[in-house]
């Protein structure tokens, strides 16, 4: 791990509107995320953990909500100054996001070879052959057996977890420096759930991506993520080792979501 | 085997449920192939496994919502496809039935006093008083507020529309209530008191459900009986401390072992590899057979037959098992 963090989140607020009032979701967070490290953000429903990853992607203006941070470091660019051109270029390039539903973030009228390849040709600038050929070699190390049969296929004729999975593949193929999940297991089943996660999170080791993995399941940041922020109403209660996390938990908060999960556990 | 299934509240007996596939051989696809299963009054009998495992089209089948290609659905010891149209109409009111997704199965313009009283006129249950108190009492079995009887589900929270999809079911006083994954949608914290609910319900009103779901921490908590589905079959069946304690299916097994437990000092998941398979041709030997780490020669040529493994008479406690490993 290098000294520099990969993303570096500085006071980031998030305000959505609301019968005309203005009222904040996000509430002057800050966190460090290191390079090849795998976050969790983790908290219930409705605790500010989606509006932060909208927030750090860019995803959050006009009548969506307003955004302020003192800086969004991704490495030497601050994704807060750069505004929507600048970060179009950014992102799926050097940030990308995966989230819970894939059918989503794929278009039903074009070949998932196609929607993978493109993402060669706009960020690589790879001829339509050799897009073809990364994108063939991608599918293969996401762990299709037969890549050729998936590319010519549309998002429609496959399984959730294969949808996930090329989702995944379309946000890994530029070897971001960050990839942000949403929730990107909670619609799977368990026996998918721990085939797309140890995949992604195998590809990020090799890539050196680091994670933020938002997810409510205490489960899934116990046995994927190497420390965790805990939020809960827009704020950060708690950040920690994973083993310190359930080891010995500082806040309340924290404890008591270990010990429903402790309960919860088969 | 009719004996027990009279003492049954429900019995399927060798169901088979199909659907038309272009891209099979023979034209069709058996979403669910011979499934047999029973449940007494006031139990609860959870379908687990994959998405695509038939779970769903076996719930559907049961409430008589999918054709039949062949067998038998017997609730209170009559089949069901015998019955004539005031006799289903009679049998649904007591199978009702919860779904996955509240707001998709509540209607937008009724508030929840009239999404209540719906079944109740239906059924012509009693005075308009007696329906207006037993809407008013299904809201508050299901720990809400009365003052919620006014307002309309996109004004409830998803926990409070769960409940409401709850209290619909109950409100005509149903023997079993078929659920179809009715906390999948739900945080961690809001299952629990579902799932708490539910078991109030059973012991306070002996409501017997088939509850589907993937989710196994969640099955652990609530189930006497767990079936467990892979690729249209089920390939195994016991009570749920038995199957949660010692599985006996190698497909039970990599579930299991998929879980990630919430302690990390526990073991890491086992990825299950390979995809699920569609069963698009009748398979030639176990469903499981292309993805099983303990296949045998002959688990690719012969299909498995169910059997006992617990060694006891057989009676509803009854462990059992589709695996060549147990009958070599």
């Amino acid at each position: 791990m290098s000294a520099s963090p990969a993303l570096s989140v500085r006071n980031l607020s998030v305000y959505v509107r609301e019968d005309g009032m203005e009222r904040s979701v996000v509430d002057g967070i800050s966190f460090d995320l290191a390079a090849g490290e795998v976050l969790a953000l983790v908290g219930e429903s409705g605790c500010g953990k989606s509006k932060t990853a909208e927030a750090i992607m860019g995803l959050v203006s006009g009548a969506a909500g307003r955004v302020r941070a003192d800086a969004i470091g991704l490495g030497d660019l601050d994704l807060a100054a750069l505004g929507e051109r600048g970060l179009q270029k950014i992102r799926g390039c050097e940030i990308s996001m995966v989230f819970q539903e894939p059918l989503t973030a794929l278009d039903p009228v074009f070949s998932n070879g196609y929607q993978l390849a493109t993402q060669y040709r706009r960020h690589r600038g790879q001829s339509r052959k050799q897009s073809r050929d990364s994108a063939r070699e991608m599918l293969r190390r996401v762990g299709f057996p037969d890549p050729d049969r998936i590319m010519r296929s549309y998002p429609h004729q496959l399984s959730g977890g294969m949808r996930q999975r090329l989702v995944i593949a379309m946000a890994m193929a530029c070897k971001p420096r960050v990839l942000v999940a949403d929730e990107p297991s909670t619609a799977l089943d368990v026996t998918t759930q721990a085939q797309v996660l140890s995949q992604m999170i195998r590809m990020a080791r090799d890539t050196g991506t680091a994670i933020l993995l938002i997810t409510h399941d205490l489960g899934v940041v116990a046995q994927y993520c190497d420390r965790a922020l805990v939020m809960r109403r827009g704020q950060l209660v708690e950040d920690a080792a994973v083993t310190r996390l359930f080891s010995n938990p500082k806040h309340e908060y924290t404890s008591a979501l270990v010990s429903a999960a402790r309960e919860m556990r088969l | 085997m009719n004996g027990m299934a009279d003492q049954m509240l429900l019995s399927v007996r060798n169901l088979t449920i199909e659907y038309p596939e272009a891209e099979s051989p023979s034209g069709k696809l058996a979403a669910v192939r011979d499934v047999s299963l029973d449940i007494p009054r006031g139990g609860i009998l959870a379908l687990v496994g994959e998405s695509g495992s038939g779970k769903t089209s076996l719930a559907h089948a049961i409430l008589q919502l999918l054709p039949i290609a062949s067998g038998r659905v017997l609730f209170q010891g009559r089949d069901l496809g015998g019955l004539d149209k005031a006799g289903m109409r009679a049998a649904r009111r007591s199978i009702q039935a919860v779904f996955q997704d509240p707001l998709a199965s509540l209607s937008p313009r009724r508030n929840i006093r009239q999404t209540l009283l719906e079944p109740l006129n239906h059924f012509k249950t009693g005075t308009k008083q007696d329906r207006v108190d037993r809407a008013a009492n299904a809201i508050e079995a299901v720990g809400l507020e009365k003052e919620l009887l006014d307002r309309y589900p996109h004004e409830l929270s998803g926990g409070q529309r769960q409940r409401v999809g709850l209290a619909r079911a109950l409100v005509c006083g149903p023997s079993l209530v078929v659920a179809d994954e009715p906390v999948s949608s739900l945080d961690v914290s809001m299952q629990a008191h579902i799932v708490e609910l539910i078991l109030e319900l059973r012991e306070r009103l002996g409501v017997a459900f088939l509850f589907v779901s993937h989710d196994l921490s969640v099955v652990r908590r609530l189930a006497d009986r767990v079936a467990v589905m892979y690729a249209g079959q089920i390939v195994e069946s016991g009570p749920a401390s038995q199957i949660f304690k010692s599985p006996a299916h190698p497909y039970t097994r990599a579930l299991l072992r998929a879980v990630p437990v919430a302690d990390p000092g526990h073991a890491a998941p086992v990825v299950l590899e390979g995809e699920p398979s569609l069963p698009l041709t009748p398979p030639t030997g176990c469903v499981f057979h292309k993805r099983c780490a303990e296949a045998l020669a002959n688990c690719s040529s012969r299909q498995p037959v169910e059997q006992e493994i617990t060694g006891i008479e057989p009676d509803p406690t009854e462990h059992r098992v589709k695996c060549h490993l147990w009958n070599p």
